[in-house]
């Protein structure tokens, strides 16, 4: 057996296959403005913004084990830091959301220090509490409208483009950017020397540890650059909104439950995973957004199910059925067929 | 004398963030598992005693006649039905499916009973208070308190002089062995859930007889609990009365200083625990 040629290698025909339609698909996103109406751009914009929440999620709780229920800390403070910085820094809003992006990381370093005291669940309680003192704090700030909010001065989003299609043009591409930012940042991060201390510490975390994978170190740099992005991410939707409230900006059903469902119906521990499952979401809530609660309740037994039958998700069912990754991750060993015989 | 009225009343609202605790400890315990619907449970239990009081006319605190059955028969068939498929090396599942759950809860709530904020009249009590030392207490936080005493002695009774204690215990320990022995852990983690969900029935009843409440309540009644929990320490019930008198006091005196500070001094007082004693005050398992 072992002297039949083979090769090792992580691409396979099912990837470059995905890697072309990808780019096209992608080409075809960012001329969306030629061809796609004011509402589609609208709905598109924030389907790409959940699937950036998603894959950063996806990053923390299907690969580094850091269960977050309390990721809308980041997006609100993402949200505020865009208002704080264009209205008192008098920053350029692009430049703001950068900023945002930067502080939130930095924020994301003391919190991380505190909250990963506390293990598995634990953690996940201790964040959602993080996003409460965050919520009470900037609902103390009277400067940003304390806890009814503010409003974008008109000034600041002109200053984005003069015009009205311009501007809805520039906030889509912003969108699709991060989504593509995200989704590479995950997949760059998980192919590199880390992503294979990530994968390690998903399969077996003692065993990771006892073959010298600094665990608290790796946990640390994801929780801190997926903090990062998603404030980046809150600045993006708040320049969107317009408008901000504590309630809004840390909304925990918005950011995180929709977020988590998005993960656990694609398929968590997977890139290709929030992918699907954004799609799978703004279908559903396309289709059945007009029955309220009842399409929540109907997320939430779909959410438990997924869960309970097929914990791996959409995407985990069609790796185990036909065996293909897209966004290719792992190494495999192909025998040459001809040597067979 | 304001702030040792402020103390006093925090101390009081403890006993109710004990009762909100109580539970999430005792099932952290059995079977080591964070239930993300604790809150949305708590809430389960007042708007079920809403509707017994709406029903027959009963008073509220009577109404737990009722409640706290339905509600531990709610927890046994829940535990079972699905919460014990969940249980396993793996904290995603867990997690995940009592996250859904809560959302699924707040939503049936809001089908059912709107958006609008409920609360339960609990006549005379409500208002009846009692002067001790130039102090004026209210008789349903003493009546609170005196509630979360009794019921965190009972749990204690029944954790470590019951035989059904013993294999709470026994399972807690070791699963695999406990098995051996002849207990079958899938009903008592089901005893454990109905018992958790029996004390969620007492606490919603109090903290509807205290507070309005509405469907989206149940998030902040989580995250009292889970803060008294860990103040205490993981796995101490009594620690966990205290963590709640702590957690209240920083509320009361917060709001002494400024009433927009109430919610965040609790947090902070958390958050300074967490930083000093990770492990709590009173730490009895390691989590």
């Amino acid at each position: 057996m072992s002297d039949q040629p083979h090769e090792i290698s992580r691409s396979s025909q099912a990837a470059r296959v995905a890697a072309v339609l990808g780019a096209l698909i992608i080409i075809i996103l960012v001329a969306a403005p030629w061809w796609a109406g004011r509402a589609d751009m609208r709905l598109m914009g924030e389907l790409f913004l959940y699937l950036a929440l998603a894959s950063l999620w996806n990053l923390m709780a299907g690969y580094a084990g850091l269960v977050s229920v309390g990721q809308q800390a980041y997006v609100g403070f993402g949200g505020y830091m865009l208002f704080a910085l264009t209205i008192f820094g008098g920053l350029h809003p692009v430049f703001a959301i950068a900023g945002a992006g930067v502080l939130g990381a930095l924020i994301a370093i003391p919190v991380a220090t505190l909250i990963f005291r506390l293990r598995g669940a634990y953690f996940a309680i201790g964040t959602w509490v993080i996003a409460e003192v965050f919520r009470l704090s900037f609902a103390q700030l009277s400067a940003l409208g304390g806890g009814s909010g503010s409003s974008l001065p008109v000034g600041i989003v002109r200053s984005l483009a003069s015009s009205r299609s311009g501007r809805e043009s520039l906030s889509y591409w912003m969108a699709l950017g991060a989504a593509v930012t995200a989704i590479t940042v995950v997949y760059l991060m998980l192919r590199s020397r880390r992503g294979l201390a990530l994968t390690a510490i998903r399969d077996n975390e003692l065993a990771a540890g006892s073959l010298g994978i600094d665990i608290w170190r790796t946990k640390f740099v994801v929780y801190v650059v997926a903090s990062g992005l998603t404030a980046m991410l809150g600045a993006l939707i708040f320049l969107q909104k317009l408008r901000i409230s504590p309630d809004a900006a840390f909304s925990v059903n918005d950011w995180t439950a929709f977020v988590i469902f998005i993960v656990v119906i694609g398929g968590i521990g997977t890139i290709e995973g929030p992918i699907i499952g954004t799609l799978i979401f703004f279908a559903l809530r396309e289709t059945l957004a007009d029955l309220g609660t009842t399409y929540l309740i109907v997320l939430g037994v779909v959410a438990i199910v997924v869960m309970l039958k097929a914990p791996k998700g959409v995407w985990g069912f069609i790796v185990e059925r036909y065996d293909i990754q897209l966004l290719p991750l792992r190494y495999r060993v192909n025998v040459k067929e001809h040597a067979k015989r | 004398m304001d702030w040792v009225n402020a103390v006093v009343q925090g101390t009081l609202l403890g006993g109710l963030y004990a009762l909100f605790a109580a539970g999430l400890s005792l099932i952290f315990g059995v079977m080591r598992l964070v239930n993300i619907a604790h809150g949305d449970l708590i809430v389960l239990g007042a708007y079920l005693g809403l509707t017994v009081v709406m029903a027959t006319g009963l008073h509220p605190l009577l109404a737990l006649v009722f409640v706290v059955p339905t509600m531990a028969a709610i927890g046994y068939v829940l535990q079972r039905g699905i919460l014990n498929k969940t249980l396993g090396d793996d904290i995603l599942p867990p997690l995940l499916v009592t996250f859904g759950l809560s959302v699924i809860l707040q939503n049936l709530f809001l089908e059912g009973y709107t958006a609008d904020p409920q609360k339960m009249n609990a006549g005379a009590l409500e208002t009846a208070s009692v002067s001790v030392g130039g102090l004026s207490l209210g008789v349903l936080p003493l009546l609170t308190f005196g509630i979360a005493i009794f019921v965190i002695a009972s749990l204690q009774f029944i954790f470590y002089r019951t035989p059904l204690g013993r294999s709470f215990r026994a399972v807690s320990d070791n699963q695999e062995i406990a098995q051996l022995m002849g207990l079958n852990k899938r009903h008592i983690f089901g005893l454990a859930m109905a018992l958790a969900l029996a004390v969620t029935a007492i606490a919603g009843i109090l903290l509807g007889i205290r507070t309005s409440f509405d469907p989206t309540a149940g998030g902040a009644r989580l995250i009292y609990g889970f803060e008294a929990v860990i103040i205490g320490g993981l796995g101490n019930l009594w620690g966990t009365l205290v963590g709640g008198v702590i957690l209240g006091v920083a509320q009361t005196v917060g709001a002494k200083i400024d009433p927009g500070w109430q919610l965040l001094a609790g947090h902070i007082a958390f958050l300074v625990v967490l930083a000093i004693r990770p492990n709590g005050l009173f730490p009895r398992v390691s989590g």
